[in-house]
């Protein structure tokens, strides 16, 4: 079973890997690069939802904070991109920790508003903190990512091409961190909190280290598709706190499945490529018009998501 | 001194608007446990719901208004009958996501409706300021503020005063004994939301013609409404009330003593404080057990 799925994993990834042999059109690549993006949002957002069920809907804040950490690492400090993109991992994972500390204390609707209202002010601080983010003309000249390695030629990713592999690999490693967190003693405590806190502390889960521990993982992950992204359009501005990314972030997560792992990457895919084709069929507002009502549609006829409802029709077959 | 009476001026007269969205809201989630995320939509169609009647239709701007709410509280009916009553029982998250959905669907009709450029409401009243000694203010802003205020009291009345209201609280205090004492609970629910969705169109049809109409305009709107119904309380009629006027007053003294530029933050910032302080609003008498 355990082969199987690792066999299955390894013909998906090469799969991916193949996609721009078949897709060498700009257009659709920057398409996937952008699925993938959003899939290690999406599975980020899915450790606090489908593992804890805690809906944060703060998480635009964590890519921002991380696109904004990679820029101006690079530009503003003049350090190596890398060095942007590792402080694009750690210091949303940072903020992740302090916000999961303090919201944490609270469930359900009050959770979800406090996560709304530091999104919000963090928003704001990027447009009005002018010497620091430059406002609402924001920070353009993010340099590409090289890898230079000894004895080689650099490697440049700044084309479309290349820097579709560097994406692929981050999907393919947030995928492996859910993984093994999910599998892991961790992941056991936060399954075990999220199905009945009260057992899971009488037992001795001490739910807050937990919980804080799920929120600062999966703000580090958000913050590193911040630094992607940084890096992939070589320009960050306030936008990249829109709530516009946090709400498609929880319609992947919810259409594709919560509390699984493969749900957040297939809604991902879906929900990026599905609204590029549309595209040329309809205009963007009807396309955000069809999310708002596929997002109802999928709560109602098919709750646990799409990847859920597959398997269950896979196993009924059997 | 003149300059902070100003302020406390403006802030109560825009705070007023926002007690009638919290209002709104807290009911919603206070009867129905449900997280409204659709709010700032419904105080979007208010406002243009006002506008589509006078230049639309060319209705007369003192019957506009009532026509806007009522607009509200159908769609509201609508939307609670299509989405809310097959949910009942449903996970509080489950809701919420529908709301969000809603959120995005209405939202992005309004802008196929209407387009993305800001339209304003034309009014029959002039722009001199009435001047009432170190202050002064637009004779608008006054027509807001006093329709606001019967509004609200005329909201109460119907709350303590009426059948209906006191089927309305037996629901809120207890569901189950309600419904075996008579009550009907699908219709309670229905009427509770179309009277939330109301006070938020109310809300937008008031403050439609001060600021301009724009699609996305209730985003804002919604997020004064939470912090509203944060200050006074999840479920809290009175709090709401009160904490509007408090979140209009904050903002108005945030805005002209620390930076414009933050105004939005206040309400934010009172969120993140009153969660972390006092979650059960500042109104609260006691902890309710259980």
């Amino acid at each position: 079973m355990r082969r199987a799925a690792a066999a299955r994993g390894a013909v998906i990834v090469a799969a991916a890997a193949a996609a721009p042999l078949v897709v060498w059109n700009p257009y659709q690549l920057h398409t996937l690069i952008m699925a993938g993006i959003f899939a290690v949002l999406a599975l980020s957002l899915n450790l606090l939802l489908g593992y804890t069920g805690q809906l944060s809907l703060g998480h635009a804040a964590f890519f921002g904070i991380g696109a904004y950490a990679a820029a101006l690492v690079s530009v503003k400090l003049e350090m190596s991109p890398w060095v942007g993109m590792l402080a694009a991992i750690v210091l949303p994972g940072l903020a992740g920790w302090g916000i999961g500390r303090l919201a944490l204390k609270l469930r359900g609707a009050y959770f979800v508003l406090l996560t709304i209202s530091f999104a919000g002010v963090v928003s704001l601080v990027s447009v009005n903190w002018m010497d620091l983010t430059n406002g609402p003309l924001g920070i353009p000249g993010v340099p590409a990512l090289a890898i230079a390695l000894p004895g080689l030629p650099e490697l440049s990713l700044r084309t479309k091409g290349a820097f579709y592999y560097l994406v692929l690999a981050a999907v393919v490693a947030a995928y492996v961190l859910c993984r093994r967190v999910i599998a892991s003693r961790i992941g056991r405590a936060l399954v075990a909190l999220r199905e009945n806190e009260t057992l899971a502390e009488s037992v001795g889960i001490d739910g807050t280290f937990y919980l804080v521990l799920a929120a600062a993982i999966s703000a580090a992950m958000a913050g590193a598709a911040g630094g992607l992204y940084a890096h992939y359009t070589r320009f960050v501005s306030p936008e990249v706190f829109l709530f516009t990314y946090t709400v498609t972030m929880v319609i992947m997560v919810v259409a594709g499945g919560k509390g699984t792992l493969a749900g957040p990457v297939v809604g991902a895919v879906i929900f990026t490529v599905l609204p590029e084709a549309l595209r040329a069929l309809t205009s963007w507002q009807w396309q955000m018009l069809l999310y708002g009502l596929l997002l109802i549609a999928t709560l109602f006829f098919m709750p646990s998501g799409i990847v859920p409802a597959l398997a269950a029709r896979a196993a009924s077959r059997r | 001194m003149d300059q902070l009476l100003q302020h406390l001026l403006n802030g109560l007269l825009l705070g007023s608007t926002y007690s009638l969205l919290g209002i709104g809201l807290t009911l919603v989630f206070g009867l129905m446990n449900v997280v409204n995320f659709a709010h700032g939509e419904f105080y979007t169609l208010g406002a243009y719901g006002t506008f589509a009647a006078l230049v639309g239709a060319s209705v007369n701007f003192f019957l506009a208004i009532p026509l806007a709410i009522a607009g509200g509280a159908l769609v509201g009916a609508v939307c609670e009958r299509l989405l809310l009553r097959p949910l009942r029982g449903a996970s509080i998250d489950t809701t919420m996501l529908v709301m969000i959905g809603l959120w995005i669907a209405l939202q992005n009709g309004e802008l196929l409706a209407w387009g993305g450029v800001a339209k304003s409401v034309p009014t029959p009243f002039s722009t001199a300021p009435v001047v009432l000694g170190p202050v002064s203010v637009s004779r608008l802003r006054i027509f807001v503020f006093v329709v606001s205020v019967l509004l609200i009291v005329g909201a109460h009345l119907l709350l303590t005063r009426t059948r209906l209201g006191r089927a309305m609280r037996a629901t809120f205090q207890d569901r189950e004994t309600a419904a075996l004492m008579g009550v009907s609970i699908e219709r309670i629910h229905t009427v509770t939301f179309a009277f939330g969705a109301a006070m938020a169109a109310a809300g937008g049809a008031l403050l439609g013609p001060v600021f301009l109409l724009y699609p996305s305009m209730g985003d804002l709107a919604a997020q004064k409404a939470f912090s509203v119904v944060i200050l006074g309380g999840l479920g809290n009629f009175v709090g709401a009330a009160l904490g509007g006027v408090l979140l209009g007053v904050a903002e108005e003294l945030g805005a002209g003593y620390v930076s414009s530029g933050y105004r939005d933050a206040v309400g934010f910032v009172i969120i993140v404080l009153m969660l972390l302080v006092r979650p059960s609003g500042l109104f609260a008498r006691a902890e309710r057990v259980g």
